[in-house]
């Protein structure tokens, strides 16, 4: 009950006019940069972080504006998957498989108003599940000391990479970048510079969301300006005929079943360190295709085929709140860009949030609430809006996202420097993307890099100088078995996901094309 | 081949941080493990890595031709020199020429590069610094 209770509060900071239109705004937003081809939901909150600050917003409303847009960004990621069959983000590449083909038949229309129920169901289930599942965890992260957040950190790394990279060494070898930029500036501890080589810039450390914008956000303009003429340019796709808006009873009916299972499928997806959106909507969808797909509909244009991969990728968005809330960890590249945006309001995620910071935690979840029925009441009926404004090129689009990427991080600290910093950030995170090394772990090293060395020296410190005591408990070695086997598993069986995730999307373009 | 050049390249990358990590001093304060151990891990997680891309080196990924990678070069050199120019000529004047070599460079014809640039410069300007109140960089002409 204490947990209604708190969540009633959270909804009293909520509902404030200011929040409300941040929630609408960031919905808004959101779902503009999800369906916008090249521009999912990280890359949409990193551009709007800085200007979040250079409002002068509190913590609670900027984090109400940054995740309705990331809810936003998994809502609006399935229309350009079903009206053009190119997936706006990464997660809604499943939804390609069943919602492209709906839109071939003339039901383009439904495809998009069955998604948006199936996006509504497994977030709005999701969100629920974070009211339940968060506190829990608190109890749990309550009991870690020093060493086991070492551990828990070590474990978030190696678990990163997972399903997102083919090659481990590769995830290993962005996590240490990330890590290594973490420790410029000057030592917490002993007050002396590190890595700065003089240069009195750098005294304070490199600021992550310069790192963030630059190696998210810019690097996609030259991607665009690599691909310019070989154009996946949606402005050339066939306009498609929308059809009805509204989903049948019948079809409702038929779909709820799927909507349910994935939704809990997604949500523990998401919760797992590694895994995020795209692994949910991908288990989702094949699980719901052994599952229910007797007559071989799936792949044709069955609603079911819409609906599981939708509700499994919004469920995993919730659930991947989870341990960055409660551990102060995240699961996924958007929630640590997320992580950033707390950590530069000076707010430290983790178990001590929820007792030091309830307004934040509890108005957050109301604001999720509230955004995921503002979300539904905009994808239905103005669904042809966003549809509208998928028809801007990318050659009218992408300066934009540079100049306002510019804008943002000028805004903050008023300096030339930061910005040749964000240019060399976003070139090295085209260079990196060329090799397929993941950007996830860097970020994630800057962010926590840190917070990781300060608790491996605070527990090795209380322990007199004894480094025995990192693997010193029960927990550390349970923490460390699932982060070696986290990072030795996807050697094997990653590969394959990934490896089965892009050769569904193959064959099934194949078909359809 | 490419990775194996990234392996050499972040072997030696690991070694140049290894040895700025001996070059930290010393303080008068100190805890059990200083601040030198950390950094020292980071530089073997590195090498290793990079070692691994040495002798397990992934497929080639397709490396665009010349021409486009000179076109990124100038892409950057363009933001590089707008950072530079930004508190020199003010920010609109300075976004509309950067926008509009990015978009002309993106496929706009130079007529239509010119308005898609003057036009974005002046969105931004509007949204971001009359209506929603930012500092932008000021220029001699005040805007």
């Amino acid at each position: 009950m204490d947990t209604l209770a708190s969540l009633a509060d959270g909804f009293a900071v909520a509902l404030t006019w200011q929040n409300i239109a941040l929630a609408l705004m960031g919905c808004f937003l959101g779902t503009i940069m999800g369906a916008l081809p090249g521009l999912g939901p990280s890359n949409g909150v990193a551009i709007l972080i800085p200007l979040a600050f250079t409002l002068g917003l509190g913590a609670t409303p900027s984090l109400i504006l940054l995740t309705s847009v990331y809810y936003g960004a998994m809502y609006g990621g399935r229309i350009s998957s079903i009206l053009l069959n190119i997936p706006g983000d990464e997660p809604a590449m499943m939804t390609c498989l069943d919602g492209h083909p709906m839109a071939r038949q003339g039901r383009a229309g439904e495809a998009l108003a069955l998604s948006g129920v199936a996006s509504f169901v497994g977030a709005f289930f999701a969100t629920w599940g974070l009211v339940f599942l968060a506190p829990q965890l608190v109890k749990v992260a309550l009991l870690f000391g020093p060493a086991e957040y070492f551990a828990l950190f070590a474990l978030a790394f190696m678990t990163l990479g997972g399903v997102s990279s083919t090659n481990q060494a590769k995830s290993a070898f962005a996590a240490a970048l990330g890590l290594g930029l973490a420790m410029v500036g000057v030592d917490t501890q002993t007050g002396v510079p590190r890595f700065t080589f003089g240069e009195v810039h750098l005294y304070d450390g490199i600021d992550f969301l310069v790192a963030i914008v630059g190696l998210f956000a810019l690097s996609e303009v030259f991607i665009f300006l690599e691909h310019r003429g070989t154009d996946k340019d949606a402005s050339t796709a066939p306009k498609l005929d929308i059809g009805r808006i509204t989903p049948s009873f019948a079809m409702l009916k038929q779909c709820t079943p799927t909507m349910m299972r994935t939704t809990v499928l997604g949500f523990i997806a998401g919760v797992l360190p590694g895994a995020g959106a795209s692994l949910g909507s991908f288990i989702s969808y094949s699980m719901e295709k052994k599952l229910v797909d007797k007559d071989n509909t799936f792949g044709t244009g069955d609603p079911r085929g819409v609906a599981a991969p939708e509700a499994g990728n919004n469920a995993a968005a919730g659930g991947a709140l989870v341990p960055m809330l409660a551990l102060g960890v995240p699961g996924s590249g958007t929630t640590a860009v997320l992580l950033a945006v707390l950590l530069s309001l000076n707010i430290t995620p983790g178990p001590l949030l929820f007792t030091q910071n309830p307004d934040v935690v509890w108005g957050l979840i109301a604001a999720l609430f509230i955004g995921n029925i503002m979300l539904l009441a905009m994808n239905i009926p103005m669904v042809g809006l966003f549809v509208r404004v998928l028809m801007v090129p990318p050659r009218i689009l992408m300066p934009v996202v540079a100049m306002v990427s510019f804008v943002g991080i000028y805004g903050i600290s008023g300096s030339s420097f930061d910005l040749m910093v964000m240019i060399a950030f976003g070139v090295a995170g085209w260079v990196l993307r060329k090799l397929d090394v993941p950007l996830v772990p860097v970020i994630l090293g800057t962010l926590l890099g840190n917070a990781m060395e300060v608790n491996m020296r605070r527990a090795v410190t209380i322990a007199d100088g004894d480094y025995s005591v990192l693997i010193g408990s029960w927990l550390t070695l349970a923490l460390w078995a699932v982060a070696i086997i986290g990072f030795v598993l996807p050697i094997f069986v990653g590969g394959v996901v990934k490896a089965r995730m892009r050769g569904a999307a193959e064959r099934e373009a194949a078909i359809t094309d | 081949m490419s990775d194996r050049i990234f392996g050499g390249i972040g072997l030696m990358l690991a070694a140049l941080y290894a040895f700025a990590a001996t070059t930290i001093p010393d303080s008068f304060m100190s805890d059990a493990v200083g601040p030198r151990a950390f950094p020292y891990g980071i530089a073997t997680v590195m090498a290793l890595a990079s070692l691994w891309f040495l002798f397990k080196p992934d497929p080639e990924p397709d490396w665009p031709r010349m021409g486009r990678l000179a076109e990124i070069g100038l892409a950057a050199l363009v933001m590089l020199a707008y950072a530079q120019l930004l508190p020199v000529l003010g920010f609109v004047i300075a976004t509309a020429l950067a926008s509009a070599y990015l978009t002309w460079r993106l496929g706009s014809t130079l007529v239509q590069s010119a308005i898609i640039g003057v036009s974005t410069s002046l969105g931004i300007y509007v949204i971001f610094h009359l209506v929603l109140g930012l500092s932008l960089a000021r220029g001699p002409l005040g805007f």
